[in-house]
Protein backbone atom coordinates (compact mmCIF):
# COMPACT_ATOMS: atom_id res chain seq x y z
CA UNK A 1 0.00 0.00 0.00
CA UNK A 2 1.33 3.24 -0.67
CA UNK A 3 0.70 6.31 0.89
CA UNK A 4 -0.55 9.51 -0.89
CA UNK A 5 -0.38 13.01 -0.23
CA UNK A 6 -3.22 14.62 1.65
CA UNK A 7 -4.50 17.62 -0.17
CA UNK A 8 -3.32 20.85 1.22
CA UNK A 9 -6.34 22.60 0.00
CA UNK A 10 -8.64 20.88 2.03
CA UNK A 11 -8.16 23.97 5.05
CA UNK A 12 -11.76 26.20 4.87
CA UNK A 13 -13.76 23.89 2.54
CA UNK A 14 -17.12 22.72 4.00
CA UNK A 15 -19.66 20.53 3.32
CA UNK A 16 -23.42 21.46 3.38
CA UNK A 17 -25.85 19.48 6.08
CA UNK A 18 -26.56 16.17 4.57
CA UNK A 19 -29.26 13.87 5.15
CA UNK A 20 -31.66 13.92 8.52
CA UNK A 21 -30.79 11.39 11.09
CA UNK A 22 -33.75 10.46 13.23
CA UNK A 23 -32.54 9.81 16.81
CA UNK A 24 -34.58 6.75 18.09
CA UNK A 25 -34.89 5.51 21.14
CA UNK A 26 -33.48 2.00 20.78
CA UNK A 27 -30.72 3.35 18.94
CA UNK A 28 -29.89 5.41 22.33
CA UNK A 29 -30.35 2.01 24.27
CA UNK A 30 -27.91 0.73 22.36
CA UNK A 31 -25.60 3.05 21.64
CA UNK A 32 -25.71 3.48 25.58
CA UNK A 33 -24.75 -0.28 25.90
CA UNK A 34 -22.38 0.09 23.19
CA UNK A 35 -20.15 2.16 25.95
CA UNK A 36 -21.45 0.19 28.83
CA UNK A 37 -23.82 3.32 30.00
CA UNK A 38 -26.44 2.24 32.94
CA UNK A 39 -28.35 5.49 33.71
CA UNK A 40 -31.92 5.03 33.63
CA UNK A 41 -32.12 8.24 31.48
CA UNK A 42 -30.53 6.51 28.54
CA UNK A 43 -32.92 3.27 28.68
CA UNK A 44 -36.69 4.20 30.43
CA UNK A 45 -38.99 7.03 29.21
CA UNK A 46 -40.08 8.13 32.89
CA UNK A 47 -37.00 8.00 34.39
CA UNK A 48 -35.65 10.35 31.96
CA UNK A 49 -38.94 12.57 32.60
CA UNK A 50 -38.62 12.64 35.73
CA UNK A 51 -35.16 14.36 35.24
CA UNK A 52 -37.14 17.15 32.61
CA UNK A 53 -36.43 15.75 29.49
CA UNK A 54 -39.13 14.94 26.95
CA UNK A 55 -37.67 11.52 26.14
CA UNK A 56 -34.68 8.90 26.63
CA UNK A 57 -31.18 11.15 26.57
CA UNK A 58 -28.27 10.17 24.32
CA UNK A 59 -25.23 9.39 25.84
CA UNK A 60 -22.97 12.34 26.00
CA UNK A 61 -20.47 10.46 23.15
CA UNK A 62 -23.66 9.74 20.88
CA UNK A 63 -22.96 12.93 18.65
CA UNK A 64 -20.02 11.43 17.34
CA UNK A 65 -22.56 9.10 15.02
CA UNK A 66 -24.05 12.16 13.33
CA UNK A 67 -20.62 13.87 13.60
CA UNK A 68 -18.42 10.62 11.88
CA UNK A 69 -20.97 10.16 8.76
CA UNK A 70 -20.26 14.29 7.88
CA UNK A 71 -16.61 13.43 8.54
CA UNK A 72 -17.59 10.54 5.96
CA UNK A 73 -18.34 13.18 3.24
CA UNK A 74 -14.68 14.52 3.56
CA UNK A 75 -12.56 11.09 3.56
CA UNK A 76 -14.90 9.77 0.98
CA UNK A 77 -14.18 12.86 -1.09
CA UNK A 78 -11.92 11.15 -3.98
CA UNK A 79 -9.80 15.00 -3.78
CA UNK A 80 -9.32 14.88 -0.22
CA UNK A 81 -6.39 12.39 -0.87
CA UNK A 82 -7.10 10.65 2.87
CA UNK A 83 -6.65 6.37 3.11
CA UNK A 84 -8.73 5.86 5.95
CA UNK A 85 -7.24 2.26 7.05
CA UNK A 86 -4.23 4.81 8.05
CA UNK A 87 -6.07 7.46 9.84
CA UNK A 88 -5.71 7.84 13.48
CA UNK A 89 -8.30 9.66 15.41
CA UNK A 90 -6.42 12.06 17.78
CA UNK A 91 -8.57 14.04 19.94
CA UNK A 92 -12.31 14.69 20.21
CA UNK A 93 -14.42 17.39 21.71
CA UNK A 94 -18.32 18.08 22.29
CA UNK A 95 -19.82 20.99 23.30
CA UNK A 96 -23.48 20.34 23.89
CA UNK A 97 -26.06 23.44 23.35
CA UNK A 98 -29.05 21.46 25.08
CA UNK A 99 -29.41 17.10 25.35
CA UNK A 100 -30.42 15.10 22.54
CA UNK A 101 -33.24 13.18 23.47
CA UNK A 102 -34.92 10.66 21.41
CA UNK A 103 -37.51 12.21 18.56
CA UNK A 104 -34.56 14.47 17.15
CA UNK A 105 -34.22 14.76 13.88
CA UNK A 106 -30.17 16.25 14.10
CA UNK A 107 -28.41 17.35 10.35
CA UNK A 108 -24.43 18.18 10.63
CA UNK A 109 -22.55 20.80 8.99
CA UNK A 110 -18.62 20.20 8.77
CA UNK A 111 -15.90 22.67 8.37
CA UNK A 112 -12.30 21.58 7.86
CA UNK A 113 -10.69 23.93 10.64
CA UNK A 114 -7.15 22.86 10.34
CA UNK A 115 -4.40 20.84 8.08
CA UNK A 116 -0.86 20.48 8.95
CA UNK A 117 1.76 18.18 7.82
CA UNK A 118 3.23 15.59 9.96
CA UNK A 119 6.02 13.73 8.95
CA UNK A 120 5.08 11.77 6.33
CA UNK A 121 1.36 11.93 6.96
CA UNK A 122 -1.04 15.37 7.88
CA UNK A 123 -2.91 16.51 10.59
CA UNK A 124 -6.97 17.41 10.17
CA UNK A 125 -9.58 19.26 12.12
CA UNK A 126 -12.95 19.30 11.67
CA UNK A 127 -15.51 20.27 13.47
CA UNK A 128 -19.03 19.62 12.59
CA UNK A 129 -22.33 21.91 13.96
CA UNK A 130 -25.13 20.10 14.41
CA UNK A 131 -28.39 21.55 14.59
CA UNK A 132 -31.91 19.92 15.12
CA UNK A 133 -34.86 20.68 12.49
CA UNK A 134 -38.50 20.83 13.02
CA UNK A 135 -41.29 20.22 11.12
CA UNK A 136 -41.27 24.08 10.10
CA UNK A 137 -38.07 23.91 9.02
CA UNK A 138 -36.47 26.05 12.13
CA UNK A 139 -33.04 25.16 13.53
CA UNK A 140 -32.15 24.98 17.07
CA UNK A 141 -28.25 24.64 17.71
CA UNK A 142 -27.70 21.12 19.56
CA UNK A 143 -24.34 20.29 19.71
CA UNK A 144 -20.66 21.38 18.00
CA UNK A 145 -18.13 18.70 17.65
CA UNK A 146 -14.43 18.80 16.78
CA UNK A 147 -12.34 16.30 15.75
CA UNK A 148 -8.66 15.57 14.90
CA UNK A 149 -7.84 13.15 12.89
CA UNK A 150 -4.09 12.24 12.05
CA UNK A 151 -3.80 10.25 8.78
CA UNK A 152 0.02 8.08 9.27
CA UNK A 153 2.18 8.56 6.01
CA UNK A 154 4.56 5.70 5.36
CA UNK A 155 6.37 4.40 8.63
CA UNK A 156 4.20 6.49 11.16
CA UNK B 1 -30.34 14.54 42.63
CA UNK B 2 -28.50 17.47 41.66
CA UNK B 3 -25.06 18.54 42.75
CA UNK B 4 -24.58 21.94 44.09
CA UNK B 5 -21.63 24.34 43.11
CA UNK B 6 -21.21 25.04 46.75
CA UNK B 7 -21.00 21.96 48.39
CA UNK B 8 -17.98 20.59 45.90
CA UNK B 9 -14.23 21.45 46.51
CA UNK B 10 -11.40 21.22 44.04
CA UNK B 11 -9.52 18.27 43.84
CA UNK B 12 -12.55 16.17 45.43
CA UNK B 13 -12.50 12.65 44.06
CA UNK B 14 -15.43 11.59 42.60
CA UNK B 15 -15.06 7.88 42.22
CA UNK B 16 -12.96 5.13 39.84
CA UNK B 17 -14.38 2.34 37.27
CA UNK B 18 -12.73 -0.31 35.49
CA UNK B 19 -14.33 -1.02 31.97
CA UNK B 20 -13.58 -4.68 31.02
CA UNK B 21 -13.16 -4.82 27.10
CA UNK B 22 -13.56 -8.02 24.90
CA UNK B 23 -13.30 -8.15 21.00
CA UNK B 24 -17.14 -8.92 21.10
CA UNK B 25 -16.90 -4.97 23.08
CA UNK B 26 -15.49 -3.39 19.88
CA UNK B 27 -17.85 -5.67 17.36
CA UNK B 28 -20.48 -4.08 19.49
CA UNK B 29 -19.51 -0.08 19.67
CA UNK B 30 -18.88 -0.54 15.60
CA UNK B 31 -22.29 -1.68 14.87
CA UNK B 32 -23.60 0.84 17.16
CA UNK B 33 -21.34 4.16 16.01
CA UNK B 34 -21.24 3.10 12.22
CA UNK B 35 -17.69 2.91 12.84
CA UNK B 36 -16.61 0.25 10.78
CA UNK B 37 -12.60 0.72 10.67
CA UNK B 38 -11.58 -2.94 10.32
CA UNK B 39 -8.53 -2.36 12.50
CA UNK B 40 -10.59 -2.39 15.76
CA UNK B 41 -11.77 -6.17 14.73
CA UNK B 42 -9.44 -7.70 12.22
CA UNK B 43 -6.31 -8.69 13.64
CA UNK B 44 -4.49 -9.19 10.20
CA UNK B 45 -5.77 -6.00 8.99
CA UNK B 46 -4.66 -4.11 12.18
CA UNK B 47 -1.17 -5.64 12.10
CA UNK B 48 -0.59 -4.87 8.20
CA UNK B 49 -1.05 -1.07 8.61
CA UNK B 50 1.71 -1.15 11.34
CA UNK B 51 -0.53 -1.17 14.48
CA UNK B 52 0.45 -3.87 17.25
CA UNK B 53 -3.08 -5.35 16.95
CA UNK B 54 -6.55 -5.06 17.41
CA UNK B 55 -7.19 -2.09 19.04
CA UNK B 56 -10.19 -0.04 20.93
CA UNK B 57 -11.68 2.51 19.24
CA UNK B 58 -10.37 5.68 20.75
CA UNK B 59 -14.66 6.94 21.01
CA UNK B 60 -14.99 3.29 22.75
CA UNK B 61 -12.93 4.55 25.71
CA UNK B 62 -13.78 8.15 25.48
CA UNK B 63 -17.92 7.41 25.39
CA UNK B 64 -17.42 4.57 28.48
CA UNK B 65 -15.41 6.74 30.52
CA UNK B 66 -17.29 9.61 30.60
CA UNK B 67 -19.99 6.87 32.57
CA UNK B 68 -18.48 7.85 35.71
CA UNK B 69 -18.96 11.27 34.99
CA UNK B 70 -22.81 11.01 34.07
CA UNK B 71 -23.43 8.42 37.19
CA UNK B 72 -22.26 11.10 39.22
CA UNK B 73 -23.92 14.12 37.89
CA UNK B 74 -27.40 12.46 38.39
CA UNK B 75 -28.63 12.97 34.63
CA UNK B 76 -25.99 12.59 31.42
CA UNK B 77 -27.14 15.70 30.15
CA UNK B 78 -25.58 17.82 32.63
CA UNK B 79 -22.71 16.79 30.74
CA UNK B 80 -22.30 20.08 28.91
CA UNK B 81 -18.82 19.85 27.40
CA UNK B 82 -16.91 16.60 26.93
CA UNK B 83 -12.60 16.58 24.99
CA UNK B 84 -9.89 14.39 25.15
CA UNK B 85 -6.38 13.68 23.01
CA UNK B 86 -6.08 10.15 22.73
CA UNK B 87 -2.35 9.29 23.28
CA UNK B 88 -1.79 5.47 23.19
CA UNK B 89 -3.97 2.81 21.72
CA UNK B 90 -5.61 0.58 23.96
CA UNK B 91 -4.65 -3.13 22.59
CA UNK B 92 -7.36 -5.39 22.66
CA UNK B 93 -6.63 -9.54 23.39
CA UNK B 94 -8.36 -12.07 21.84
CA UNK B 95 -10.39 -14.15 24.53
CA UNK B 96 -13.38 -15.07 22.27
CA UNK B 97 -14.24 -17.74 23.73
CA UNK B 98 -13.52 -17.53 27.38
CA UNK B 99 -14.95 -15.06 30.23
CA UNK B 100 -11.51 -13.77 30.63
CA UNK B 101 -11.61 -9.70 29.33
CA UNK B 102 -9.61 -8.45 26.64
CA UNK B 103 -8.23 -5.17 28.19
CA UNK B 104 -9.01 -3.46 30.94
CA UNK B 105 -9.44 0.17 31.35
CA UNK B 106 -9.04 1.72 34.43
CA UNK B 107 -10.96 5.07 35.24
CA UNK B 108 -11.18 7.48 37.86
CA UNK B 109 -12.45 11.22 38.40
CA UNK B 110 -11.23 14.79 40.29
CA UNK B 111 -12.52 17.99 40.36
CA UNK B 112 -10.47 19.94 38.74
CA UNK B 113 -12.26 23.13 38.40
CA UNK B 114 -14.79 24.92 39.77
CA UNK B 115 -16.99 28.10 37.43
CA UNK B 116 -19.26 29.72 39.76
CA UNK B 117 -20.47 32.20 37.08
CA UNK B 118 -21.33 29.41 35.00
CA UNK B 119 -21.89 27.13 37.66
CA UNK B 120 -19.66 24.27 36.16
CA UNK B 121 -17.34 22.04 37.81
CA UNK B 122 -14.81 20.68 35.01
CA UNK B 123 -13.83 17.08 36.42
CA UNK B 124 -10.56 15.77 35.55
CA UNK B 125 -10.14 11.54 34.01
CA UNK B 126 -7.76 9.87 34.60
CA UNK B 127 -7.79 6.69 32.38
CA UNK B 128 -5.44 4.02 31.98
CA UNK B 129 -4.73 1.12 30.60
CA UNK B 130 -1.68 -1.64 31.68
CA UNK B 131 -0.17 1.41 33.57
CA UNK B 132 -0.55 3.72 31.23
CA UNK B 133 -2.50 6.87 30.27
CA UNK B 134 -4.38 5.79 27.18
CA UNK B 135 -5.98 9.81 27.27
CA UNK B 136 -4.82 12.83 28.05
CA UNK B 137 -6.20 16.18 28.93
CA UNK B 138 -9.65 14.35 29.27
CA UNK B 139 -11.85 16.88 30.81
CA UNK B 140 -16.03 16.81 31.11
CA UNK B 141 -17.76 20.04 32.33
CA UNK B 142 -20.57 19.05 34.46
CA UNK B 143 -23.42 22.10 34.77
CA UNK B 144 -24.89 22.06 38.49
CA UNK B 145 -27.46 23.11 40.34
Amino acid sequence: MTSHPVNPNLLGRSYPAAEVYDVGREKIREFARAVKATHPAHFDVEAAKALGHSDLVAPPTFAIIVAQRADAQLIEDPDSGIDFSRVVHADQRFTHHRAIVAGDQLRAELHVDGVRAMGGGAMITTRSEIFAVSEDNQRERVATTTSSILVRGEGQ
Amino acid sequence: MSLKLEELTVGQEIGTRSIEVTRQDLVKYAGASGDFNPIHWNESFATGVELPGVIAHGMFTMGSAVQLVSDWAGDPAAVVDYQTRFTKPVLVADTTGTSEPGAVIEVSGVVGALDADSRTARIDLTVTFGGQKVLMKSQAVVKLA
